[in-house]
Order: structure tokens, then sequence, then C-alpha cells
């Protein structure tokens, strides 16, 4: 086989395959839909994250603005450190409200961001003060109970 | 009684053996690596016989894998009705694992035994002695094009799979079944990540393409120059080659989660 037919092979077979990587890069991955590029850090503390796990998206009225880049534990105050990073070009007002939702019954957490009123926005290595823990099932489930009983309590 | 702890004995010694020559050999080729990258048109000529021959089966076998997990998967998947999770399903189990491991099991069936019968060949018709007494450098001029061209070859092969995989699933689900079109690429743009997914899936068949081609290599080099060390070593290539490539997905796939 010459030359020149020998590298016109090798050459549709590495297109082929380049071609196969852009494909799954942008058909199937979310390397387009999702690019996020320039992003700034906000930190909020909770006292109960639930099953929030890093990677877990940042939603605003049901839109993703960010995601979870780390979770942290402070020994001085027993409290979570959730670290995320937001979309620059999304801002938010410095008394945003931080939830922390789960999609669905039994879906995956993440965390809702639900803006204040306040005039000045939030910037880079802002720290949420306003949150609310993720709901425990098992806290509510009892609580429940303990409701029941003290009212069958009250009855008698 | 002691002549079967010394056959076990003998036979523990003789892997270890194998192994560190396999090792010496790698670290031969990679010192010749700059010497056949001047002459680059060898390893074109290996990724030719490597990779282009090998895109029929990949191609085939792809699209009948990405058609069975789609319809495996929808099966599955209706139950719970949730058939529009098919195209998540066909994508990640394909990107993550099937296409790195299908590909390499293929990649050691088609070209890893055609490279140990080659090289096994010329060294039995002592074409690799004639070229030592020629000052030629046989791991240079034969061994290590190869490698490199392995190299280069399985992540695309990968790639390909992967993809031709997911265009199958795709003409089962959509199509054949009628699920819903948009459901199925945006639930699976929305759940296969480029970073964790992806690159993951090409580093493991990047991988892949080392052990799969060094073990070929070395088989070939090593073997007994007969017809019946020829025949062996070509069957060893693929035993190695496959137990290496499920044994690395294991390590690398909890290596990968644990992150």
């Amino acid at each position: 086989m010459d030359r020149i037919k020998l590298d016109a092979w090798v050459g549709i077979f590495v297109a082929l395959g380049l071609i196969a990587l852009m494909g799954l890069a942008m058909k199937v991955g979310n390397l387009t839909s999702n690019d996020i590029k320039t992003t700034y850090v906000v930190t909020a503390n909770f006292e109960n994250i639930g099953g929030l796990k890093p990677r877990a998206p940042v939603k605003s009225a049901g839109v993703v603005v960010g995601r979870v880049d780390s979770i942290t534990f402070d020994t001085k105050i027993y409290e979570a450190i959730v670290t995320m990073s937001i979309d620059e070009r999304y801002v938010f007002p410095k008394d945003t409200f931080a939830n922390i939702y789960t999609a669905g019954l039994l879906g995956e957490q993440y965390i809702g961001l639900e803006a204040g009123g306040d005039p000045e926005n939030l910037v880079a290595f802002d720290k949420i003060s306003q949150t609310q823990d993720a709901v425990v099932l098992e806290k509510l489930i009892s609580q429940f109970l303990y409701n029941q009983a003290s009212k069958e309590e009250e009855e008698k | 009684m002691l002549t079967f702890f010394e056959n076990i004995g003998r036979g523990l010694r003789l892997k270890i053996t194998r192994l560190g020559a396999a090792t010496r050999l790698f670290f031969t080729i990679i010192s010749y690596s700059s010497e056949s990258f001047k002459r680059f048109n060898l390893t074109i000529r290996e990724i030719y016989f490597t990779g282009v021959l090998s895109l029929i089966i990949i191609i085939v076998s792809a699209f009948f894998v990405g058609m069975v997990l789609g319809l495996q998967g929808y099966y599955t998947l209706q139950k719970y009705g949730s058939s529009e999770a098919i195209g998540v399903l066909v994508a990640l189990a394909l990107v993550r694992e099937l296409g790195p491991v299908v590909t390499a099991l293929l990649f050691a069936g088609r070209a890893g035994t055609a490279i140990t019968a080659e090289i096994g060949l010329m060294k039995a018709t002592e074409q690799l002695s004639a070229m030592e007494m020629m000052a030629v450098s046989p791991v240079a001029r034969i061994v290590a094009p190869r490698f490199w061209a392995g190299i280069i070859t399985m992540p695309l092969l990968a790639s390909i799979f992967s993809m031709v995989g997911i265009i199958g699933g795709y003409v089962v689900a959509v199509p054949l079944i009628g699920v819903d079109e948009g459901a199925f690429w945006s639930q699976m743009q929305a759940n296969v990540d480029f970073s964790y997914d992806i690159v993951n899936g090409f580093i493991k068949s990047l991988v892949f393409g080392i052990a799969c081609t060094i073990i070929a290599l070395f088989e070939g080099y090593d073997a007994p120059p007969t017809a019946e060390g020829v025949s062996r070593a070509t069957t060893r290539t693929v035993v190695t080659s496959s137990l290496a490539v499920l044994g690395l997905d294991f390590v690398l796939t909890s290596f990968m989660l644990s992150v």
C-alpha cells in the first residue's frame, strides 16, 4: 500500500475519532449547555446539610445558577460551611436566603437561593447569613408523633 | 509433595521474572521513543493496521451494544415510568464503562493478537536478530512504533465506540420504541458531565491502550521462536490483556468514584 493512501486512511480514522470525541463533548455531555465559566464564590453556614453533596446545583427560581464547590465542617461553631460558586451573570442581594431543598420526595438535594430586597449585592467571598437547613425526614416524623401524643394527653 | 511446592515456586518466580522483563521492555520502548518519532511514518503504518482495520468490528459491535442497551434499558425503566431516562442510561453506561472496556477487549482480540503473532514470527524467522546484526535496534524499529500506535489508537477507538453506541441506542429508543427525542437528548446532556464522565472514560481508554499494547508487544517479543511458542504467546496475549483490562477497570473506577 503506498504512502498517500495509507496517510489518507489514517487521517480519516483520526478525524473520525476526534469527531466522535467532539460529539461526546458537545452532544452527549454538557460542555455547551451548561457553560458556567466565570464564577464568584460565596459561602453559607448550615446547621444540617442533610444529604447535600459537592457539585450539587445551586438554583434560583428553578434555574441552575451555580454549583456547590465544597462542604467543610467548622469545629468552632459546629456548623457545616458550604462553599458555592455562582455564575457571574447572576447577582444576588446581600440578604439572599439560602435553603436546602430536595428535588422530589427522594431526589437529590440542592441549594435554593431566594433573593431579598437589599440594594447591595453579594460579592466574591461573601457569606450568606440567612440559611435554612435541610429537612430531615426522621426529625419531621418524630415531631409529628410527639405532637400527636401530646394532643392525646391533653384530651384526657 | 515437595515437587508440588517446587512447581508453585518455580511458576511464581517465572511470572515475576516475566513481569520484570515486561517492565524493562516498557522503559526500553520509552527510551527509544524519540527515535521512532523521528520516523513517524512507521507509526502511521501501525495506526493503519491497529486502528483503521479495527474500525469495522468496533463500529458494528458498538452499534449492537447500543441497541441492546436501549432495549434492555427501556424494558427496565418503563416499569418505573421513567423511560425518558434511557438516554442517560445508554450514554453513561457507554461513556463510563462499556466504551473503554469493550473496545479494549476487542482491541486485544483484533490488534493485540496480530502484534504478538507478527513480532513472534519475526523472532522465529530471525528477522529481529538480523536487525541487531545490522546495528538497527529492533525495539526502535519494530516495537516502539507499535506501542505509540496502540496508545494513539485506543482512545480514538473508544470514543468512536461510545458515539456509535449512543447512536445505536437512539435508533432503538426514538424511532423504534417512540421515546420523546427531546427528552432523550436533554436528559442525557443534563446528566453526563464532560469533565467527570467523558474525561474519565478517556483516561480509562488511554490506560487500557497502554496495558493491551505492552502486553501484546511483550508476549511477541518474549515468545519462544517456534510455531507452538508463537501460538501460545498469541493465546496468552488475549487472556492476559482481558484480565488486565478488567482488573484495571475496577481499580480505575474505584479511584474515579472516590474523588
